[in-house]
C-alpha cells in the first residue's frame, strides 16, 4: 500500500494545466528591489500579487527595530510562549496591539493560521456550536476540525441563510459565529453589521478575522468592524502580521475578562515556539507606523480605485462592482485562458495571482491583483496597460 | 432503512443536479455515481437543511456517502427535534 497513491488525481490535475513558460506554483523571487518590484526569471517585475498592502516590508523603523532586537536578543527564543519563549518584546507587542484595537487583552501567536486554530479550537467545546461562512479561510476550517464543537455552515455573506440556521440551534447552547471582514479571493467585504447584529440577537459570541482588512479599513486601520462602527459587537478579533504588517505572526484581541485563560488551553499557542525577537520588534514598530499612516491608507484606496476602474473600462469582467478592497479580481472564462493569461502577464513583467477551484467560490478562474500603498499611480497605469496587452496576446475578448 | 417520503424529498432536491440522469436509489453515491463536486454538495446540503428545517453539521458530512445514509441521518436529526 503506497500512501502517496491517493494523491494521483491531484498530480494529474496539475500536469494537465497548460503552462509552458512558467508555473505559478514554482515562481522564485530572485531579488527584491522594493515593496513593489522584484526580479523574477531574470526579469524586472511589478509585484501585484503580494499581501504587502501597506508596503511595510521595508519600513525603516521596523527594520531598525528588528536589527537591534537581533543584536540584543539573538535569532530566536527556542521555546514556547508559556515556557521560556515570552520576552519583554512579546509583552510590549501585545500591549501595542491591545492599544491599537483599544481592547483590554491580546495574545500573540506564531502565525495568523495558528491564531485561528488556537482560538476557535479552544472556544468550540463538545456541546458548543461554531457557525462559519462557507468561504472561510482554511485556518478557520482547520480550527473547527481541531475542536470538538458541532460545525454549522452558512452561504457566503448571506445573513438570512445564517439566521435560518441560528434559529434551529438550542437557545441556551454556547455558540460562536466566525466571519472574515474581507474575503481574500474576490476581495469582497462582509455585511458585518448585519451579520454581527443577527449573531448577537441569537446569543452568539462572535469572532471577526481581519487578516485582509487590517491596516487600511477604518479610520485607524483596524479593519472592517471599525469602518462599519461595529467593533462593540465583535467578542474576538483575529489578525495577522503577514499582510499589512509586513512580517509574520498572528494575534487575537478581546475585552473578555476571562480571555487570558486561553493561554493555558490553546494548544497552537502552547505547543510551538514563540516568534523570534526581531520579528516581534518589527511587528511592533510596523503597527505603530500603521496607526499613523492615514495618508498611506488614502493612497492605497486611490490605487485600488484606479486599478478597478481602469480594468473595468478596458472591458474586463470584474468580481466586485466597485473597489471594495485592495484586492481586485477579474474573472477569466476557463482554465486555458486562465493559465495563458497568468503566464503571459508574468512575461509582460507583472506578477499577479491565478486562483482556481477549489480555492475559489463556484468553480471560478480568477486573476487576482493586490495593490500596495507604495505602488505609484504610474505603476498602476502600467499594470492596466499590461493587462490589456496580455488580453490581446492570449486572445481574451474583453 | 429510511422512509420512502424522506427519500422522495431528497430525490426531488437532487433532481436538478442529476445532470447525467443517474437512477436514484438509496445506494446512489454523491461522489462517484452523481459526480457532484464539493460546491454542489454544499448547496444540496443547504437545501436539505432548509427543506427539513434541520442542521446537518459539517462534522457529519464525511460519513454520508449515499442518499440512503443522508436520509437516515435526516430522520435521526428530525426525531431528536
Ligand atoms: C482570512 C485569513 N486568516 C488567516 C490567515 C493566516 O495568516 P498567516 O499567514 O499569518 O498564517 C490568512 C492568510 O493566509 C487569511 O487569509
Amino acid at each position: 500500500m503506497n500512501l502517496l497513491d491517493k494523491f494521483d488525481p491531484i498530480v494529474e490535475l496539475r500536469a494537465s494545466l497548460p503552462f509552458e513558460k512558467a508555473d505559478p506554483f514554482k515562481v522564485v523571487i530572485e531579488e527584491v528591489i522594493s515593496e513593489t518590484e522584484a526580479i523574477i526569471g531574470g526579469r524586472h517585475t511589478i509585484l501585484a500579487g503580494t499581501n504587502n498592502y501597506m508596503g511595510m516590508t521595508f519600513n525603516e523603523e521596523a527594520i531598525e527595530a528588528a536589527k537591534k532586537a537581533l543584536d540584543d536578543f539573538g535569532t530566536g527564543t527556542t521555546g514556547s510562549r508559556v515556557l521560556n519563549g515570552t520576552y519583554g518584546g512579546h509583552k510590549a507587542l501585545e500591549a501595542t496591539i491591545a492599544d491599537f484595537y483599544d481592547m483590554n487583552e491580546c495574545m500573540v501567536f506564531s502565525t495568523g493560521y495558528q491564531a485561528n486554530l488556537g482560538i476557535i479550537s479552544a472556544l468550540g467545546g463538545k456541546d458548543d456550536f461554531v457557525i462559519i461562512d462557507a468561504d472561510s479561510h482554511a485556518s478557520i476550517y482547520d480550527g473547527c476540525a481541531m475542536g470538538n464543537a458541532t460545525i454549522v455552515r452558512f452561504k457566503h455573506n448571506d445573513v438570512e441563510h445564517m439566521e435560518r440556521r441560528l434559529k434551529r440551534l438550542p437557545a441556551d447552547a454556547g455558540k460562536l459565529v466566525v466571519v472574515e471582514g474581507m474575503y481574500s479571493m474576490l476581495g469582497d467585504a462582509a455585511p458585518l453589521k448585519e451579520l454581527l447584529e443577527v449573531a448577537k440577537q441569537y446569543g452568539c459570541m462572535t469572532l471577526v478575522d481581519e487578516a485582509h482588512s487590517m491596516g487600511f479599513c477604518g479610520e485607524n486601520g483596524r479593519g472592517i468592524a471599525e469602518e462599519l462602527g461595529v467593533e462593540h459587537l465583535a467578542d474576538f478579533i483575529v489578525g495577522t502580521f503577514s499582510k499589512s504588517v509586513g512580517t509574520v505572526g498572528g494575534f487575537a484581541v478581546s475585552n473578555h475578562p476571562k480571555f487570558d485563560v486561553l493561554r493555558f488551553v490553546s494548544r497552537p499557542y502552547i505547543f510551538t515556539a514563540s516568534l523570534p525577537p526581531s520579528v516581534v520588534a518589527s511587528a511592533t514598530a510596523s503597527i505603530q507606523a500603521i496607526s499613523r499612516s492615514g495618508n498611506r491608507r488614502a493612497h492605497l484606496w486611490e490605487n485600488a480605485r484606479q486599478l478597478h476602474s481602469g480594468l473595468k473600462d478596458a472591458g474586463f469582467s470584474m468580481c466586485t462592482q466597485t473597489a471594495e478592497s485592495p484586492i481586485i479580481a477579474v474573472h477569466l472564462p476557463d482554465v486555458m485562458i486562465g493559465t495563458r493569461f497568468w503566464e503571459q502577464l508574468l512575461e509582460e513583467g507583472v506578477y499577479a495571482n491565478m486562483a482556481a477551484p477549489p480555492a475559489t467560490p463556484a468553480g471560478m478562474f480568477l486573476l487576482r491583483i493586490s495593490v500596495c500603498a507604495q505602488h505609484t499611480s504610474e505603476q498602476v497605469s502600467e499594470i492596466i496597460a499590461r493587462f490589456k496587452r496580455t488580453a490581446e496576446k492570449v486572445g481574451l475578448e474583453v | 432503512m429510511a422512509q420512502t417520503a424522506t427519500l422522495e424529498t431528497i430525490y426531488g432536491l437532487i433532481g436538478p443536479l442529476n445532470k447525467k440522469s443517474v437512477d436514484l436509489t438509496p445506494a446512489t453515491t454523491f461522489a462517484s455515481d452523481l459526480e457532484l463536486d464539493s460546491l454542489t454538495v454544499m448547496d444540496l446540503v443547504a437545501d436539505i437543511e432548509d427543506d427539513f428545517d434541520i442542521i446537518l453539521p459539517l462534522n457529519m458530512l464525511p460519513d454520508l456517502e449515499t442518499i440512503g445514509q443522508v436520509a437516515e441521518a435526516v430522520e435521526t436529526i428530525v426525531a431528536k427535534g
